[in-house]
């Protein structure tokens, strides 16, 4: 029996009829047409499809569409904004964060989380923050390079603010 | 012949290829759609050797949404056999047909395939299906599996052994029989699964009215998919179309034609619809190759005063249940050659046996061959080292070959190109105090703290390959690499590369490359590279191959364009070709400064043709092959540091530094980052990484959640540094540096727990260094030396009384 499911993605409402099997993460690459959002296990393990559910990191192939329902939801292609890209995006490309490619929407998002929850991570807690991303290409040096990267960038930002 | 590197070459430029991917805007192959696709899922063996009595597909053909279900018996015409493209002499190669029908060999081999209008009814059908097997025995070992009584996988290959290969020079036995040491050790180099971040996947369509078949494909190899696929189908080739999209990662798992490539494409063929197939992960586990696999019996003979004299090796290397394309190149010609290491060593003696067993196929892993060789390689020197009570930094300094920049031939036959293997050394003790490490090493001893420091000084053979050696070695296609260099008539260029990245940011490094040689600007140059309907032919991306084999095919076709606009120039501002001189992207009369013509301005004279010198073509356009004379050997020297709790046998990497020598670099950045993602996976391999199968031929890490792939946590930063020897062997003096990495870090951190173990008595560890592991080998080595001590105090009671 399908399900009538309303999600409000990188700030659009999407209303669908879906069955209620289908992961968030098919939900957004096949319904939505939203492919930035990548799939790479099948075993929760390896947090390419992490995207932000009401503002926390989830992994959207463990997570039904239909309890997304009246949620909100920011995927890779949600955060670059006003043409300028996320300080996290910034970051990534000036600091060689990424290679292939596959797992870096992903790894961005749960970094925007990291960072959302402590400005000033130790290298440690970035670390530890990231244990539940792969990467294959990188050893993590750029990215742990990257995620530094952008946490002083938003602060420089945030004093030039006050 | 070496460009010098200046300008773009050598800077740290940010990558081309990042907009579109830190945007989630570059297209996968999971992310191609096309109208009316239809999904492919795979009914795949459960049982490791078994076979096939019966297969009923009558209640997965009646599920819903279900189009079509094949069997291996339905298509075993069509889909033919899939070949190994290396062929050693006397080898054995039974058929390998993409979907089984008369015996499956390993857990994952494909039975069946079902399609549907939909990835999950697929998914549903492809339970239904009903296949009735007779269990066979099944052997997983490659040293049993040749012994007499192993169940046999093929009856083409009896002993189950695929080939017996050697290679060597001078006399071991006679080195052996004079040296004053000889170590004997066995080393266990353990399976890998490559884990590229995007499984496998192919979407095909097949239009009917003009008999093309197009395949998007995650493969590094395109045109060799389209070549292979019409050999082994019979579909002709020029209307065969293969297109490598962005591909998430290879490390080699992607280096061959595979059964899905062919299945999906010729389901397509049947149905006159678009099918699509992409691997789960589990299903990427039991069907994309494995690497490594190697049972080990090696020996090291020298003197005491630390000169190595020889080395011997005879190797079970697991080929899996099949030849997988590359398979039996690997554990031979990138093993058996690079047993000399950066040493003289006069007398070398290898024998390897690729045999079958029931286990998913084994082929090239980054690295493929040489970090086996490697490992092997470092591990003995070590060992060596530690016989005669000297330093292990100090005997490998006595037995590297002395620097040489033009061919230094050696016990294996090859010859290297150019090294300097002190020079990487040098570099890395100025990088680590290494005397001061051995005091503190002293001091955390006697406070109950294990720490060690562990060296690999490694050499590597890449730039694959100068195609008459390959072919004289087994290589059954060219290994060239080409390119075409077409500028526009507004002076724009495009660059088409036979080369297949997948991570490796080709599109900038070659950009950086053009833009060198032409003078424009780097926003000016478009690099295309994946499709075997846009490139002129191309062999791939693999080997650490790309800019030393692809480069120089782009070098080649730069300076063609280059000549030719410099003809075109010469005519129009009417002077001597001779005198036309380039400079900031302008050609300009030699004398006459204000003499000059923009690089655009002549593209454009060369396409409006109103005013070209006689007999001279329109248009700005070259395509190059470029073929080398030789392979590069890149080289380095790696130093890990371990701390190891005594307690319960953890081990902690500390520090790492890596000097790299891998000639003239185009892009520091992206060389450093593909050494950090190369080490990376080389320490994974050292502590945590190994597939396990079952006796039965079960793959015990059968998923994410068994395989332990190395996560932020359970990495340090890296320290990198480089020396440069240019390489003769191609116009940008380079060596490749995609598995250096890999292929220096399994030995230097493997050394270093050794080191860190060595005063309660321990010679040797296998991979990967599991805290048990660890525990055990601590607590076994303390056993002995109780029961020593305690001899020892009966022996002196006795002698007192």
């Amino acid at each position: 029996m399908p399900h009538e499911i309303t999600v409000t993605v990188n700030g659009t409402r999407h209303t669908s009829s879906v069955e209620p099997r289908l992961l968030l993460a098919h939900y957004l690459r096949d319904v939505l047409n939203l492919t930035g959002t990548h799939v790479g296990c099948d075993t929760t393990s390896c947090g390419a499809c992490t995207v932000l559910l009401n503002r926390n990191a989830v992994k959207s192939c463990t997570v039904l569409a239909v309890q997304a329902n009246g949620g909100e939801v920011t995927t890779v292609e949600g955060l670059a904004k006003d043409g300028k890209y996320h300080p996290i995006q910034q970051a990534f490309w000036d600091k060689h964060g990424l290679q292939c490619g596959f797992c870096t929407p992903g790894m961005m998002v749960t970094a925007v989380q990291i960072l959302e929850r402590n400005p000033k991570p130790s290298e440690e807690e970035i670390r530890s923050g990231l244990r539940g991303n792969l990467c294959r290409c990188t050893g993590y040096h750029n990215i742990i390079e990257a995620v530094k990267a952008a946490a002083a960038a938003a602060m420089a930002a945030g004093d030039r603010k006050r | 012949m070496t460009t010098a590197t200046t300008g773009f070459i050598g800077k740290s430029v940010r990558r081309t290829e990042d907009p579109r991917l830190i945007t989630g805007r570059g297209t996968y192959v999971d992310d191609v759609r096309l109208v009316g696709m239809l999904h492919m899922a795979l009914v795949r063996s459960p049982h490791a050797h078994a076979r096939i009595r019966k297969v009923n597909v009558a209640r997965a053909a009646k599920a819903p949404g279900v189009v079509a279900v094949f069997t291996g018996a339905d298509l075993q015409e069509q889909l033919g056999s899939l070949p190994a493209g290396w062929v050693l002499k006397d080898m054995k190669q039974p058929p390998h047909p993409p979907l089984a029908y008369e015996k499956v060999r390993c857990v994952g081999d494909a039975v069946a395939a079902v399609v549907a209008d939909s990835l999950y009814a697929a998914a549903d059908a492809a339970q239904l299906v009903d296949v009735d097997y007779e269990q066979l025995p099944a052997v997983v070992d490659a040293e049993k599996a040749t012994k007499r009584g192993a169940p046999l996988l093929h009856k083409e290959a009896p002993n189950n052994t695929a080939f017996d290969w050697s290679v060597g020079g001078g006399d071991y036995d006679a080195a052996a029989k004079k040296a004053e040491v000889v170590v004997k050790q066995r080393f266990i180099n353990q399976r890998l699964i490559p884990n590229a971040m995007e499984t496998r996947g192919v979407v095909a369509d097949y239009n009917p009215g003009t008999n093309q078949i197009t395949l998007w494909t995650s493969t590094q190899i395109p045109h060799l998919v389209r070549l292979l696929f019409s050999a082994i189908t019979g579909h002709p080739e020029q209307q065969v179309r293969v297109i490598a999209p962005e591909v998430g990662g290879g490390f080699g798992s992607k280096l061959y034609i595979y059964a899905e490539e062919i299945i999906t494409g010729m389901i397509a063929k049947n149905l006159g619809r678009p099918v699509k197939w992409v691997e789960g992960r589990q299903e990427n586990y039991m069907a994309t190759t494995h690497g490594r696999d190697h049972i080990t019996d090696a020996e090291i003979c020298g003197n005491r005063d630390g000169t190595v004299t020889g080395l011997k090796c005879t190797v079970y290397s697991n080929m899996g249940g099949y030849l997988s394309t590359f398979a039996p190149l690997i554990p031979t010609i990138l093993y058996g050659l690079l047993l000399s290491g950066v040493y003289k060593v006069p007398n070398i003696s290898c024998r390897v046996y690729g045999v079958f067993t029931n286990t998913t196929p084994v082929d090239a892993y980054r690295g493929a061959g040489r970090p086996e060789a490697t490992y092997l390689v470092e591990r003995l020197m070590e060992r060596f080292a530690h016989e005669i009570g000297r330093d292990p930094v100090a005997v490998r300094r006595k037995n590297f070959l002395p620097p040489f920049k033009n061919g230094r031939t050696v016990a294996t036959g090859v010859n290297y190109d150019s090294g300097n293997y002190r020079a990487v050394v040098d570099k890395a003790l100025e990088m680590f105090d290494y005397r001061a490490f051995r005091q503190e090493q002293r001091a955390a001893r006697r406070s109950g703290k294990l720490v060690g420091v562990g060296f690999s000084t490694y050499i590597e053979i890449s730039g694959l390959a100068p195609s008459a050696v390959a072919a004289a070695l087994g290589g059954g296609a060219g290994t060239w690499e080409s390119s075409t260099v077409r500028i526009h008539p507004t002076g724009k260029v495009t660059v088409y590369t036979g080369t297949s990245p997948h991570g490796q940011g080709h599109e900038t490094s070659l950009s950086q490359v053009a833009a060198q040689e032409l003078g424009v600007p780097m926003e000016h140059i478009e690099v295309l590279h994946g499709d075997t309907d846009k490139q002129q032919f191309g062999t791939g991306t693999f080997g650490s191959r790309s800019i030393a084999v692809g480069g120089g095919a782009l070098v080649m076709s730069l300076r063609k364009v280059k000549d030719k606009a410099r003809k075109i120039a010469a005519h129009q501002m009417g002077v001597p070709e001779k005198n036309v001189m380039f400079e900031n992207g302008a050609f300009y009369a030699k004398d006459i400064r204000e003499k000059q013509m923009p690089f655009a301005t002549v593209a454009g004279e060369a396409y409006h043709a109103k005013n070209l010198p006689k007999g001279l073509e329109p248009g700005l356009e070259a395509t190059s092959f470029f073929n080398p004379e030789n392979f590069t050997w890149p080289f380095g020297c790696h130093i890990a540091v371990v701390e190891i709790d005594e307690a319960t046998g953890q081990t902690k990497l500390k520090r790492y530094v890596a000097v790299d020598d891998v000639g003239n670099v185009i892009n520091p950045m992206i060389v450093d980052g593909m050494v950090h993602g190369g080490v990376a996976q080389g320490i994974g391999q050292a502590m945590q990484e190994g597939a396990v199968y079952g006796e039965d031929g079960q793959l015990l890490t059968g998923s994410m959640l068994d395989y332990a792939v190395p996560t932020a946590e359970d990495l340090p930063s890296f320290e990198t540094a480089r020396t440069v020897t240019p390489s003769p062997s191609n116009p940008l003096g380079v060596k490749g540096a995609g598995e250096a990495g890999t292929i220096a870090a399994t030995p230097a951190v493997v050394n270093a727990a050794v080191d860190a173990l060595a005063h309660l008595g321990i010679k040797h560890l296998d991979m990967p260094l599991s805290s048990e592991r660890i525990w055990r080998a601590i607590q076994e080595a303390k056993g002995e030396r109780t029961a020593a001590r305690s001899a020892r105090a009966k022996a002196a009671r006795r002698a007192r009384r």
